[in-house]
């Protein structure tokens, strides 16, 4: 039913991140000034709810926008670490090189079939990507939070709603030749997710993140990357009491969208009506 | 980036309750430090582990990712896992992962330890 989406390849402009911003290359800090945790520009801010205003046609902001973040814990299946690797075999590319090409072209290196629409200020701690696909057939409009964000890794933890609760790692790592990996730690936020994980979610899931790692090494000229899988059942116990996750489910509120009412249309200043 | 010695040392301040000091990085890296001082913890503590982060000085996602796989194999043995000593950076980083659900956070050592039922 709710398979992890496949992903497509379709760059929009808004794919495109925005030059790199001040809050990439923190200053250092001054004697006078207090230093705090070395990667606190890394995490992103705090925020009981998500927002999710803009997107472009096809994505669906209202999955996502006033959600609460769900991880791991919150979700309801068993708890799953998955983990792909490849190696750039014969690219001289630095782990760092890695991840900044991975943050530009993130939605890029996705299989076809779903669509990420990237934040404008690119994926930076904090901002929230959208995503639309299909999940068993279904359409499916869901996001993700940009937690942490570093030259050597970044990752995305997943909105109420999402087909799964938890995080994604991407990062780098190693030299001669450098290492990328995507590591999964995840729940199926509900029942029916859960029944579909059984029934090829966990194989589609695996297609996807084999296929992004493959373009990804393809990006770097590696002509024949070797993706290397590793599955982990942390947890084989279903968290029963968080089957109401399912009130949330994205493919529900997605198949749901057209029988809801649609926010007023706001006035403005000289009494015309905006429509939002 | 600095370099900074890693160490998770395991005492046990009152009967039932392990704590785990822990000095520098928690990352991925740290799985097989973090993951034996939990085990050694674990195997003294009938009523839970308490994770002092009072010298931790860098975390990052993955070690959030190790904090969760900690939480299970707790849940696991039926014990309770809590922490203390986060700054408030931290704190906030536990609070937006909501890692809080499920990690008591305090403010004291003596806090976490009367939270998990025991006196010191």
């Amino acid at each position: 039913m709710s398979e992890q989406p496949d992903m497509a390849t379709e760059p929009t402009a808004a794919e495109t991140p925005a030059e790199p911003t001040a809050a990439e290359t923190p200053a250092e800090p001054t004697a006078a000034e207090p230093t705090g945790p070395r990667n606190a520009d890394s995490w992103a801010r705090p925020v009981d709810r998500l927002s999710a205003k803009d997107s472009e046609k096809g994505f669906d902001p209202t999955s996502v926008d006033g959600r609460r973040i769900a991880g791991p814990i919150q979700g309801f299946g068993k708890m799953w670490q998955k983990t792909y690797t490849v190696a750039l075999a014969d690219a001289d590319v630095a782990p760092q090189q890695v991840i900044a090409d991975w943050k530009k072209h993130y939605g890029e290196f996705w299989p076809k079939g779903n669509r990420f629409q990237a934040p404008l200020a690119g994926l930076q701690p904090g901002e929230v990507g959208l995503i639309t696909g299909k999940a068993g057939g279904l359409k499916l409009s869901t996001g993700v939070l940009v937690l942490y964000s570093d030259d050597e890794s970044f990752s995305f933890m997943t909105p109420e709603g999402h087909p799964f609760a938890g995080m994604i790692t991407f990062s780098a790592h190693g030299a001669a030749p450098t290492t990328a990996q995507v590591q999964l730690l995840i729940r199926a936020q509900d029942p029916m997710v859960e029944l579909g994980m059984a029934l090829g979610g966990h194989r589609k899931e695996d297609q996807m993140w084999i296929h992004t790692l493959t373009q990804l090494a393809h990006h770097f000229g590696v002509e024949e990357p070797a993706v290397d899988k590793q599955v982990v059942c942390v947890d084989r116990k279903r968290q029963w009491r968080r089957a109401g996750n399912i009130r949330h489910d994205a493919v529900l509120h997605t198949m749901t969208r057209p029988f809801r009412r649609s926010p007023k249309p706001a006035a403005d200043p000289d009494g015309d009506v905006k429509e939002t | 980036m600095s370099e900074t010695t890693t160490a998770f040392d395991v005492r046990h301040p009152t009967e039932g309750v392990s704590i785990i000091d822990v000095r520098g990085d928690v990352t991925p890296a740290s799985e097989d430090g973090l993951g034996d001082a939990f085990a050694q913890a674990s195997e003294a503590a009938a009523a839970g582990v308490v994770i002092n982060f009072t010298g931790l000085d860098y975390m990052n996602s993955g070690g959030i990712g190790l904090l969760v796989t900690l939480l299970v194999r707790a849940q696991r043995s039926k014990q309770q896992l809590a922490a203390f000593g986060l700054s408030d950076h931290y704190r906030q980083i536990f609070e937006l992962t909501r890692l809080d659900d499920a990690i008591a956070i305090h403010d004291t050592e003596a806090d976490a330890i009367a939270a998990l039922g025991t006196e010191k």
